[in-house]
């Protein structure tokens, strides 16, 4: 039973068009790896998942229930998906703990004390349960993304995307995130990244989609796929970027 | 002819100050009022709804508050409708405080990053919610220093009241003037009260400009 479906998507920005046309089928448990040239629509399929972008064609459901950028139906499909970004987006006048249980306290109406228990557990599990009550620019870029990792994993989502989350990070920093994204991988979650993380890519994900030019152009097995491209448009990237 | 001493000019100018101050008080109220409901207005992205927010703040950005009082006050009562020297003065002060006020405030929201929106509809917030929690609290922090310090040209604007005949501080001092025909003494007096009263504030919008900044 796929976790999410997208079938036929096309995205226009104006005239310019981004998604020609998407299928995609993740299965609960998947770690897929979205890769690609800059321009080649990855970003943009992941916010449309998630409701962040509307697309014109075609249809995308997530857990079964169709997503569109309509304001409940949105709050619905925040219930199932959670998003991590690459300037992790989180909220400077609240500390971590804060953060961490704003959504599940007003959102989901748990109570404080729950909430807070919830938090603790998630901090715990990114490893920085001892910054709970540390305001975000106080910490590392690397320990500010996996307070986003926590902050959307306190709403048990069902999927996490990921767009591009190493991509801001001073490169000693992007193993520390990386390592919690492996456990998590590790658990069972499903996880849906775009990346330029390769050997991340190969050693924990189970599927590279490869896009080009708003296409999926080749997608398999992780391992297969990234040492036996079939495209020379694949060819030419893995020889670029490795 | 009535002679003035320097205690009685003092104490006149004195004695009018309290009307330039509840005056601006009025203004400031009154504009933050409506700037608060157009700046929620605006932030609901309905393109008719920003037009005229947007028509609003030109119109009253883009003439002169003398014209705005003279149109509150003798246009309002060609048109039937009595109206105050005091009431007029607040109507405009305050339509001129509103405009102003929308498109500081404006500026502030806008310099909080789109990802805090984006990050909020993630998480399942609603609209208001977004706003609540997550932009207001940001938004209030950026806006207190330039606010505080758009309050000085409200101060200074109530001086313009004495043209419709509103009994403040440049009217009192016009009227010392002319029984006593000292100008320089008594606009000197005129002028040194209306940087009492500002002065602080200035320095205040400094003080708080400089705390955020440090904590940012």
């Amino acid at each position: 039973m796929s976790l999410v479906n997208l079938h036929q998507v096309h995205k226009y920005y104006g005239d310019h068009h981004v998604l020609k046309g998407i299928d995609l089928d993740i299965k609960a448990g998947e770690v897929v790896s979205i890769i690609g040239k800059s321009g080649s629509g990855k970003s943009t399929l992941l916010r449309c998942i998630n409701g962040l972008e509307q697309y014109q064609q075609g249809g995308i459901t997530v857990d079964g229930k169709e997503v569109t950028t309509d304001d409940i139906q949105m709050r619905r499909l925040a219930l199932s998906v959670g998003m991590i970004f690459q300037n992790f987006n989180l909220f400077p006048h609240m500390t971590v703990g804060e953060n961490v249980m704003l959504a599940p306290t007003i959102v989901l109406k748990k109570s404080k004390a729950e909430a807070e228990a919830t938090a603790r557990a998630m901090l715990e599990k990114v490893g920085l349960a001892e910054k709970f009550d540390s305001f975000p620019e106080k910490l590392s870029g690397g320990q500010q993304q996996r307070v986003a990792i926590a902050r959307a994993l306190a709403m048990s989502p069902k999927v996490l995307l990921c767009d591009e989350i190493t991509s801001a990070l001073d490169p000693e920093l992007v193993g520390e995130v990386l390592k919690v994204l492996e456990q998590l991988a590790k658990e069972g979650i499903t996880l849906v990244l775009v990346t330029h993380e390769m050997n991340f890519a190969r050693d924990v994900g189970s599927r590279v989609v490869f896009m080009h030019q708003g296409k999926v152009w080749e997608q398999g097995d992780s391992k297969t796929l990234l040492s036996n491209p079939q495209t020379d448009e694949l060819k030419q990237f893995i020889g670029a970027v490795l | 002819m009535i002679e003035f001493s320097n205690y009685d000019i003092l104490r006149n100018l004195l004695f009018a100050t309290q009307w330039t101050i509840l005056l601006s008080l009025a203004a400031f109220i009154g504009g933050t009022t409506v700037a608060l409901t157009l700046t929620a207005l605006r932030l609901t992205r309905n393109p008719t709804i920003q037009r005229i927010v947007k028509v609003y703040v030109e119109l009253f950005q883009g003439t002169p508050l003398l014209m705005q009082m003279f149109l509150c006050f003798f246009g309002l009562s060609m048109l039937g409708y009595e109206i105050s020297a005091w009431g007029a003065a607040i109507l405009s002060l305050t339509f001129f405080t509103s405009a102003f006020l929308v498109e500081i405030w404006r500026g502030c929201i806008d310099t909080l990053p789109k990802g805090q929106w984006e990050a909020s509809r993630c998480l399942g917030l609603s609209f208001l919610q977004t706003l609540r929690f997550i932009i207001l609290p940001q938004a209030i922090r950026v806006a207190t220093a330039p606010t505080v310090g758009f309050s000085v040209q409200v101060i200074k604007g109530t001086a313009l009241a004495s043209v419709i005949g509103f009994v403040e501080l440049t009217k009192v001092g016009t009227m010392l003037n002319n029984a006593t025909f000292e100008p320089f003494k008594i606009f000197t007096l005129v002028a040194l009260i209306y940087f009492v009263l500002c002065y602080p504030l200035s320095l205040y919008s400094k003080h708080l400009e400089k705390k955020f900044n440090v904590s940012r």
